[in-house]
């Protein structure tokens, strides 16, 4: 396997984008990577699209061809390749990525993911975003997304003492970070009232408790180590690259307030860098509901469990904190648009390791780790990056 | 006739809607609708609840009071006049949710209601003929009366299943009588929401004169009076019209008394006097003989008459009984009843 | 859900029809056709559960889903059964009643239905247990 380094990055604005397409979403999100790690559209060996779900949200499968395409990359006939995995596509897509270059199969190329949620109505959407738990076991039982969080958080409460208070303190710091990100959804500071005083969605989780419905892409250019110093003075060094599967039923899980994707995909990842928990300077967590940060950081082993309420309380994910958390603002506050969300992650290490995240930058900033998640935890993607090899 | 009851099931949802809260909203003096139809609340069922789910649990309850092997049914019918379909039915539904399925006949009746009784004598004759060794009959409804009807102050929901065979009875069927005419009495016309009715039409033409009919012909039939008999049930389309009939033809109301569910529950239609013989058959002795007689518009009558045998004890407390399905009640108000009966249109 | 997918299925959603592992001695529901002990080796049977449990985790779903915007707000859990696995269903009962640990048991309920003209889907909810 060789070293592999992300040469360059994009990002489109996250939001309810209702005059830009998929295809434009995704392109603006693509050349901004090629321009940032500038590369010639030639030297591109393959794209990676992560989305979950075009054939529900824009009625549009075939997704590879289509962005080759608009891309101008057609005529080169490029190979592109959609990847999913529910929310956890685009961590996904980045992995392929990852993979095709660090094999040796190709030098450079584009991993991206994109969403396009909002041509659709809430319940439609509501629904294709229900299609990433077991349909046959969960779905026709009246589960939701928000029901399943609601499902752990309860637990998680039960077993753990976490409170109401402690889910929100996610969201308040989320939407403070947000607040620094100009391409976030939200970028309004909120407070714990006003999570614990929004409309419940599912009991304990209510409106503020979860991520939006958002358009949106991200892209990275990702090369040989060998090649990389070519294109840039910063190369950002891929230290590890990790998936896991889980059941996909929340319920056939051994413990409801542990996704066990996760804790293999870190272990596996933590390996493979040669690192420990307590190396990481910060993280972008997949913070699709209030909870999911609060377990996920549990998980990855930035807390022992059980006290991942406490953090987010006690400022110790904030930034400035001993491990931040979710700078960019997360899902919560940066947006939610499902296939571009583990792009963004890695869109937000690079900023980082760079020094380039504005007011948001976190000092010391030498290794990073992303995780994305499918459905409840079908499938868990984590990478470390960092500043050296 | 070796033919009679081997088990017995019902079901009530939990919910219940009281008089005055119905005439409440239509301006109607409640104490004068109370005292004509000597109904003061009626069942209603959950938002999830329809017929043929009303009808499964009964027929799970019948099926676990006395032990019963699904596999040994052979014929199930559901009668009812609010079956979800029109066309599809609800008995195919209940044979595969009590494991019945696949070696067995079913079909769905409608009479008003007296299908869930037409259901009995069906089984009988199956039974007695030796095409099948048991056979379910199941009265149940969600019965629909238009807002602001007479209609509404009663139209119940509830399910009654009967297993019936030849051996293991708790209760021996020693004879039945019908009497049918063709009298228009009430009637609902393939997809309309609610029922139309005669009025007082329904009266002296429709329920006195079939359900008398029936009663006279069976006991003339059998010989029997009604000091022969323990208990007895009339159909009960209100608590008004079983009391007057019984004392035309003679009966008590101590004999009447304990089947006498109309008041608490509303008239479950296709489960309402086989729900009385429940509630009969939960308080009776060994020797006790009941008389039943159903009524269903359109119109026609079918009488029955029980002995009750010593197994009542075995298997009394597998299953619960009338009096504790009626327990424990939810009392809603309008707007939730209207919106638990598919009344709001989304 | 398609007619035919639900067909499919129906035996087990209505009577809580699962897998047992003759081999290892796994219950198993939802119903599978392998073992995920013992998979190639494992020898599965069609086993139906009792349909007594307790409730494991739940919430109060405001936010119906698509077949369920008639009853929302609902109860929606993860069942334990007596046996073993565990199953997500609603629990039909008072909301200021359910708790973790309920001891429950099987209903048949109206899961849904594809609109007024539509087929419509019955299957196993739970309800509390008396005492
Ligand atoms: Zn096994």
């Amino acid at each position: 396997m060789r070293d592999v380094a992300i040469i360059g990055v994009g990002c489109t604005e996250f939001g309810e984008l209702w005059d830009k397409s998929f295809r434009e979403l995704f392109v603006e999100a693509g050349v901004s990577a090629i321009e940032d790690a500038n590369v010639a559209g030639g030297k591109i060996d393959a794209l990676y699209v992560g989305n979950m779900s075009g054939g529900r949200f824009i009625e549009q499968e075939h997704l590879g061809a289509l962005i080759a395409d608009y891309s101008g990359l057609a005529s080169l006939h490029i190979p592109s390749t959609r990847v999913e995995a529910a929310c956890a596509s685009g961590g996904l897509a980045l992995r392929q990525g990852i993979i095709a270059v660090a094999s040796g199969y190709h030098d450079i190329v584009i991993a991206g993911g994109a969403e396009k949620m909002t041509d659709v109505g809430v319940e439609t959407t509501t629904d294709a975003l229900a299609a990433a738990s077991d349909r046959e076991w969960e779905g026709i039982m009246g589960a939701t997304f928000p029901g399943l969080y609601a499902m752990i958080a309860r637990l998680h409460m039960h077993k753990y003492g976490t409170t109401q208070e402690q889910l929100a303190a996610v969201a308040v710091k989320n939407h403070h970070n947000g607040t620094m990100n100009p391409k976030a959804q939200f970028q309004n500071e909120i407070t714990i009232d006003t999570v614990i005083n929004s409309v419940m969605v599912a009991d304990p989780l209510r409106v503020f408790d979860c991520s939006p419905i958002s358009d949106g892409a991200s892209a990275v250019v990702i090369a040989s180590a060998d090649v990389a110093r070519k294109y840039t003075d910063t190369p950002i060094y891929v230290k590890a690259s990790a998936q896991a599967s889980g059941t996909i039923s929340l319920h056939d899980r051994p413990d409801i307030t542990t996704i066990d994707a996760t804790v293999a995909a870190a272990n596996w990842a933590y390996k493979m860098a040669k690192l420990t928990p307590k190396d990481i300077n910060f993280a972008e967590v997949h913070d699709c509901f209030t909870i999911a940060e609060i377990c996920a950081i549990e998980d990855l082993g930035f807390v022992k469990k059980g006290e991942g309420g406490k953090a987010a309380e006690s400022g110790l994910t904030a930034i400035g904190g001993k491990i931040p958390v979710n700078p960019s603002g997360g899902l919560k506050a940066c947006g939610h648009p499902v296939g571009a969300t583990g792009v963004k992650q890695a869109v937000e290490m690079v900023l980082q390791l760079r020094g380039e995240a504005g007011k948001r930058q976190i000092d010391g900033a030498n290794i990073g780790l992303t995780h994305n998640v499918g459905g409840s935890g079908g499938t868990a993607v984590v990478h470390i990056f960092g500043r050296d090899k | 006739m070796s033919v009679g009851i081997v088990s017995y099931g019902a079901y009530i949802p939990r919910y219940r809607i009281r008089v005055e809260e119905i005439a409440k909203v239509w301006g109607a003096n409640p104490n004068s609708i109370i005292d004509g139809l000597m109904v003061y609340e009626k069942s209603v069922p959950d938002l999830d609840e329809d017929t043929i789910t009303i009808a499964v649990e009964a027929a799970r309850h019948a099926i676990n009071r006395a032990g019963i092997d699904p596999q040994e049914i052979g014929a199930l019918y559901t009668g009812s006049e609010s079956h979800p379909y029109a066309v599809k039915p609800s008995s195919t539904v209940v044979a595969e949710a009590i494991g019945a399925t696949p070696n067995l006949t079913v079909a769905d009746f409608e009479f008003a209601c007296k299908a869930g009784t037409a259901a009995i004598q069906t089984c009988m004759g199956m039974v007695d003929s030796g095409m099948i060794k048991l056979g379910m009959a199941i009265g149940a409804d969600v019965s629909q009366g238009a807002p602001g009807d007479a209609l509404e102050y009663t139209a119940a929901a509830g399910g009654v299943a009967y297993v019936i065979g030849k051996k293991d009875l708790v209760a021996n069927i020693e004879s039945t009588y019908s009497f049918t005419t063709d009298t228009p009495d009430f009637w609902r016309r393939e997809g309309m929401p609610y029922p139309e009715h005669g009025g007082r039409f329904t009266g002296e033409p429709g329920y006195f004169k079939h359900v008398s009919s029936a009663a006279q012909g069976l006991m003339k039939k059998m010989g029997t009076k009604p000091s022969d008999y323990d208990y007895a049930i009339f159909h009960q389309p209100n608590g008004k019209f079983p009391t007057r009939v019984a004392k035309m033809l003679g009966f008590s109301s101590e004999q009447i008394k304990p089947g006498l569910v109309v008041t608490r529950l509303g008239n479950t239609y296709s489960g309402s006097c086989m729900m009385g013989l429940a509630a009969t058959l939960d308080i009776a002795k060994a020797g006790d003989r009941i008389f039943m007689t159903s009524f269903g518009s359109g119109a026609g009558s079918d009488s029955f008459s029980y002995t009750v045998t010593d197994r009542i004890e075995e298997i009394r407390n597998g299953a619960p009984s009338v009096e504790k399905l009626l327990a424990d009640p939810i009392y809603i108000n309008y707007a939730t009843y209207a919106r638990h009966k598919n009344k709001i249109k989304l | 859900m398609s007619v035919p997918r639900f067909w499919r299925r129906l035996k087990n959603i209505y009577n809580l029809i699962g897998t047992h592992c003759e081999k290892c001695g796994s219950f198993l529901y939802p119903p599978r056709n392998m073992c995920p002990k013992c998979r190639r080796n494992g020898m599965t049977i069609p086993f139906k559960f009792k349909g007594t449990g307790e409730v494991l985790t739940y919430t109060i779903v405001h936010t119906g889903a698509k077949d369920y915007t008639k009853l929302t707000p609902y109860i929606l859990a993860i069942i334990k059964l007596d046996e073993g696995p565990q199953l997500t269903s609603q629990v039909i009962c008072d909301h200021s009643q359910i708790r973790i640990g309920m001891k429950v048991k099987a209903a048949f309920r109206k899961l849904g239905e594809e609109s007024e003209k539509g087929m419509i889907y019955y299957g196993t909810k739970f309800v509390p247990m008396e005492g």
